[in-house]
């Protein structure tokens, strides 16, 4: 079965934030503070109403009042004070595009600038151990004594891996459309990853009741993350619309993206791990140094996957996070397991050469019986599958271990290994399966921004009723729809289809129309340890001349629950491991010391992996039956594909170059200041 | 300023502002919203159309520069509702998951099929090679997908191209 | 971007009388319109010589002439190109994207601008967009900027890889302009920074490229090679454009080098060109070479790995051509 939409999306028609036809739409265009941190002393929109065609300028000198409680990155307009380089301070209301962005560089801004701080070290003096890092984990757990179990270990290994800045960059720009009808009743076309959550915060924002307030997401042009929770854009487009009385579009501009829209936080992580004389663990400990903004403390949980990896008599995990003069650091594909695995999983690459093992054996010999920190016992775990597959079908046991050895002309050849995990979980959800004239329409709020909810979703209810997916519509993408969780977190599918198939279940027997909500099934759920597990297989080529690092294999090998949709499966594994591969090999965001904000905001200074990097990458899966997770058996599979990529390519560059990088992006640079 | 493009077939007549991209034309003023903005510098290749048969940014051509062109656009490659071998090729070979980048990839696409000549990995320059795997994927390395659909992308055009 | 005026021109004559102070000619605008939406160029008038019949490619004896209109497409496709200057047409498809590349013509490619950072970002400070404001990329991000011939004022480059094998080719850049007619050999359209970073060429205002004159290909075999951490669509670290014609006896009789990616300008190596021609065609007098041209390279902290790239460059490339 083909994707649902793809057609529409094949010809162009397919709607997305920005591009619903509504009459007599107005332009929106942002001013953003050129200081790294200080006050707006004075707004000169004058310069900017002169010019033809500029409806408004809405700033901290002229705009509505928002909820006190507001979320400091959505209160727009509602302080002088400026947090960081970037951050909106002002913008245009104009009849064209063309107009809003050339009066947006009319609009004079003063400020009194303060001095700023935005790097991160592990040394900062302003560091501190944040209560809970995202979601809601402890930042800090110790189980044994680690010091004991270094002390004791035959072989050890402390090392400090760097992770910089990313951006998610989905081709899609964050945008929203706003309209209000005569009734005060607010519609936003927005880029969402969800809309019901979409339509809480915004309706909490303007301090409008939640039935005041309608978001429609048909079409997202991806997130992976940045579009999980609202963005300014929606609440600007509805301030502005309100203001001029007429529907207002903006589209974020990609470099204002890099600005306002989130990003991975840089991470320094240090690790200590021992391992006895039989490849034992002795002790593992990870810390993690991060940052956040003055604004809002948003604490990565870049640790917490070692808390679920290895078996160790001695566990310490932690987080250490500093505020700095820097936008708010926020969700991106796999926040905690992406930059805590390539730390983790570099670091037992190093613990098996120190300790002359195999990288996979050493992994298989600390796989543990129930999760290493909680002691939760498994509701399945396939990690050692996944690695003997993916050795075998890698041809990984007739590797030579040698670094620095394999050479075809300048290219220096090296293969790696590293793991991946990803939480498997499940949120409270509610759908309605309505019969008609023999078809069934599904309804939920779900958000389909890539990865396949239609197309899933037809295909768990088409199976639950045990009807051709033909006959099954789905509708989501819209708040008015029943009450869904984000695409986020791989637990859309979890969540939403549990909600599904108990709505058709509830169809079935009533034969007109089936209702759920899965509160209760999901706070009933039993406390085990859910995961899904894989293993990643590298195969690089690293010029000795120009430092260049070039991927000819790329095999994942993944066991998530049962697959719903082989053929969406394997995109979302593939899109993950290529962005993983943009992590390893060139994705940085510079951080401006002296001026404050980001430097290389845009799409040819911020590379990702471009078409003719990722020619060789390769996803299977075993099927696994797991009981535990939810009626279809499933685990999320839109971040694991991420998790551990870095780390596998990596190794492998150590294994071909016989030097070892702890600080990502690899980049020739670096590898020829090793090298030569 | 008064242009007039054919713009899938169609003879348009617009009075458009001279720092009026083609791409906020077709968005903005034409209702045909196909073509993506993803960077609005040439950078992403979400915009990408066929002008006069070639494939370029919409973004980075004023509309005034290309006035009397013919231009093509995503909603322009299938023949009523047939549509166009890439499009079903797309389709078939999930070629795509948000589908932002894929007008974009299907007018590149299309374009590059009729690009004769060597790309910069084709071993002997005095030859049109054979489109394999690696001259697709070199010849389509501006356009960008950030859901990392590029194997089925190249495995897609690869069909249509043999 | 600010409000101008459009105008297309019916020939080189009406262009260039068309040219009056805040004019700018419009190419095919891959650069010039991105620039303009970032606020960098703020022309008053786009004078539209995309058009003009400039656009053909025509051998002239053991000679060929480029018009300035020709797309970098149709060059690098085009038999008479591929056969006598491969490595031209090689630097031309290593260059932007196809689609960038069906629209940008020779000139543009040629009078494209810098990619540093701070140029392109009109809130920070940049000598070359706004003399006087200050260089910020000197203790800042210059991990891709300039190590040869840079100033105190600016340590930009030039991020053309046509203009590269140009240079190697000692092609001739043919302008016409309110001073007349002229004809300026490569390198030397391009200017190094010194204490004028906001000047990127020789050209005067109003000064239109006609055409670009190559002179017969020098004997011996050619290379085009471009390093960057993206397998495509990025510009170069370094890149290289070298010709090498080893005799019968297996000295160098013929060497030309150039550079990409190291500078305000695309970079003749003459220092090593000097060094090699009459020596002996072996690594060691490769990577003496080499290291006689990079001995004048003022490197900063973030780009001193292009010294060692260029070197390893230039020894690599020259053993291949000598293979």
């Amino acid at each position: 079965m083909n994707r649902t939409e793809g057609r529409v999306k094949v010809t162009g028609l397919a709607t997305y934030a920005a591009e619903y036809p509504v009459e007599n739409v107005a332009y929106a265009f942002v001013v953003q503070a050129q200081i790294a941190k200080g006050r707006v002393k004075r707004v000169d929109a004058a310069p900017a109403l002169e010019l033809p065609g500029v409806l408004a300028v809405l700033s901290c000198e002229a705009a509505p009042r928002l909820a006190e409680d507001a979320d400091p990155e959505l209160a727009l307009f509602q302080s002088r004070e400026v947090a960081y380089r970037g951050q909106i301070v002002a913008a245009v209301v104009a009849e064209t595009h063309e107009i809003a962005r050339d009066a947006a560089a009319h609009v004079r801004v003063d400020y009194d600038a303060d001095d700023h701080d935005v790097r991160l070290s592990s040394d900062h003096p302003g560091l501190y151990q944040p209560e809970v890092v995202n979601p809601n984990f402890p930042s800090d757990t110790d189980k044994g004594d680690v010091e004991a179990g270094l002390a004791a270990a035959a072989t050890t290994v402390d090392v400090t891996y760097e992770t910089p800045v990313l951006h998610n960059n989905p081709m899609e720009p964050h945008a929203a459309l706003a309209l209000w009808d005569t009734e005060g009743r607010l519609l936003v076309y927005d880029t969402a990853q969800g809309t019901t959550g979409s339509r809480a915060l915004i309706a909490k924002t303007l301090g409008l009741p939640q039935d005041q307030v309608r978001v429609v997401s048909r079409h997202v042009g991806g997130g992976f993350g940045s579009k999980g929770t609202t963005r300014p854009q929606a609440i600007l487009a509805a301030l502005a619309s309100r203001m001029v009385g007429r529907p207002v579009k903006i589209a974020l501009t990609r470099q204002q993206m890099f600005d306002v829209t989130g990003y991975r936080t840089p991470t320094i992580q240090r690790l200590r791990i021992g391992v006895d004389g039989e490849g034992r663990l002795t002790a593992l400990e990870h810390l993690a140094y991060e940052q956040s903004s003055t604004l809002i403390e948003f604490a990565e949980q870049t640790t917490v996957p070692s808390r679920v990896m290895y078996g160790a008599p001695a566990l310490r995990t932690g987080h250490r996070l500093v505020r700095l003069d820097v936008a708010t650091p926020s969700w991106m594909r796999a926040p905690g397991e992406c930059p805590g695995m390539y730390g983790l999983e570099s670091a037992m690459d190093e613990l098996a050469y120190a300790a002359g093992l195999d990288p996979v054996e050493l992994r298989v010999r600390n796989d543990p019986e129930t999760e290493p920190d909680s002691g939760l016992p498994f509701s399945s775990r396939n990690l050692v599958g996944c690695l003997r597959e993916g050795a075998h079908r890698f041809g990984w046991e007739h590797r030579d271990p040698e670094p620095g050895i394999r050479r075809e002309g300048e290219w220096l050849v090296g293969t790696g290994v590293a793991a991946s995990t990803y939480p498997a979980r499940r949120s409270p959800c509610k759908a309605v399966a309505t019969m008609r004239n023999g078809d069934v329409l599904i309804q939920v709020a779900a958000a389909d921004i890539g990865t396949g909810a239609r197309t899933v979703l037809r295909r768990i209810a088409a199976g639950t009723l045990g009807l051709d997916p033909e006959r099954v519509h789905v509708e989501l993408g819209d708040s008015d729809l029943p009450e869904a969780p984000v695409a986020g977190g791989s637990m859309g599918t979890a969540s939403w289809g549990t909600a599904v198939v108990r709505a058709c279940e509830e169809l079935r027997r009533d034969g007109k129309e089936g209702r759920a909500d899965t509160t209760d099934e999901v706070k009933a759920d039993a406390e085990l340890a859910r995961h899904a597990f894989g293993a990643q297989f590298a195969e690089v080529r690293v010029s000795a001349v120009t430092g260049e690092v070039r991927v000819s294999r790329l095999l994942g090998v993944f066991a998530a629950g049962h697959i719903v949709d082989a053929k969406l499966a394997r995109s979302q594994f593939l899109g993950g491991m290529t962005m993983g591969m943009g992590m390893a090999l060139m994705e940085e965001t510079l951080t401006d010391e002296e001026f404050g904000g980001f430097l290389h905001r845009d799409l040819a200074q911020y590379h990702v992996p471009a078409c003719a990097d990722a020619q060789h990458v390769e996803a299977v899966w075993l099927d696994e039956q797991d009981g535990e997770l939810n009626p279809m058996g499933s685990k999320g599979i839109g971040e694991i594909g991420i998790v551990g990529t870095a780390a596998a390519i990596g190794n492998a560059v150590f294994h071909a170059t016989g030097h070892r990088f702890r600080d990502l992006p690899i980049t020739p640079p670096k590898i020829l200041a090793a090298r030569f | 300023m008064d242009i007039t493009l054919q713009v899938n077939g169609v003879p348009r007549t617009v009075d458009v502002d001279p720092r009026m991209s083609l791409l906020d034309l077709l968005r903005e003023r034409l209702g045909l919203i196909g073509a993506k903005k993803g960077c609005d510098h040439g950078q992403c290749g979400a915009c990408t159309v066929l002008i006069d048969g070639r494939r370029a940014n919409a973004c980075l051509a004023l509309a005034v520069a290309v006035d009397g062109s013919e231009i093509t656009t995503v909603e322009g490659l299938a023949a009523g509702e047939e549509l166009h071998p890439l499009q079903s090729a797309f389709m078939e070979h999930d070629a795509f998951q948000c589908g932002y980048c894929t007008p974009g990839q299907l007018c590149s696409a299309a374009g590059m099929l009729g690009e004769p000549g060597p790309s910069a990995v084709t071993e002997d320059i005095l030859l049109d090679p054979e489109l394999t795997p690696e001259e697709i994927s070199e010849r389509m390395s501006g356009n960008l997908c950030r859901c990392g659909a590029y194997v089925n992308i190249v495995s897609a055009i690869g069909e249509v191209a043999r | 971007m600010k409000p101008f005026e459009y105008a297309r021109a019916g020939s080189t004559a009406e262009a260039v009388r068309d040219f009056g102070p805040g004019t700018m000619y419009l190419g095919g605008g891959t650069n010039l319109v991105d620039l303009m939406r970032l606020g960098v160029a703020e022309p008053e008038r786009l004078v539209d010589v995309s058009r003009l019949p400039l656009d053909t490619i025509e051998p002239a004896g053991d000679r060929v002439r480029i018009g300035a209109t020709v797309r970098n497409t149709d060059l690098a496709a085009d038999p008479l190109i591929r056969s006598r200057y491969p490595m031209l047409a090689r630097a031309v498809l290593t260059g932007a994207s196809g689609q960038v590349r069906n629209v940008a013509t020779v000139a543009g490619n040629l009078l494209q601008r810098t990619r540093c950072t701070y140029f392109q970002d009109v809130t920070r400070p940049c000598n070359k967009r706004r003399p006087g404001s200050g260089c910020p990329a000197i203790a800042g991000d210059h991990a891709n900027l300039a190590v040869l011939g840079t100033s105190d004022a600016c340590v930009a480059t030039h991020p053309s890889d046509l203009a590269v094998a140009l240079a190697a080719l000692d092609a001739q850049v043919h302008v016409t302009g309110p001073g007349g007619d002229r004809i300026i050999p490569m390198p030397g359209l391009h200017r190094l920074p010194g204490e004028e970073p906001e000047r990127d060429t020789v050209l005067a205002p109003g000064d239109l490229i006609t055409a670009v004159e190559l002179p017969p290909a020098p004997p011996g075999a050619s290379l085009y090679r471009k390093v960057r951490e993206r397998a495509s669509f990025a510009f170069a670290l370094v890149s290289i454009a070298a010709v090498l014609d080893v005799g019968q006896d297996g000295t160098v009789a013929g060497c030309r080098i150039a550079l990409g990616g190291v500078a305000h300008a695309p970079w003749r190596a003459e220092r090593a060109e000097r060094a090699l021609i009459g020596g002996p065609a072996t690594g060691e007098a490769f990577l003496q070479a080499a290291e006689a041209e990079l001995e004048q390279a003022r490197p900063l902290p973030r780009n001193a790995f292009k010294v060692p790239l260029a070197r390893n460059l230039i020894v690599a490339t020259l053993e291949e051509l000598a293979a």
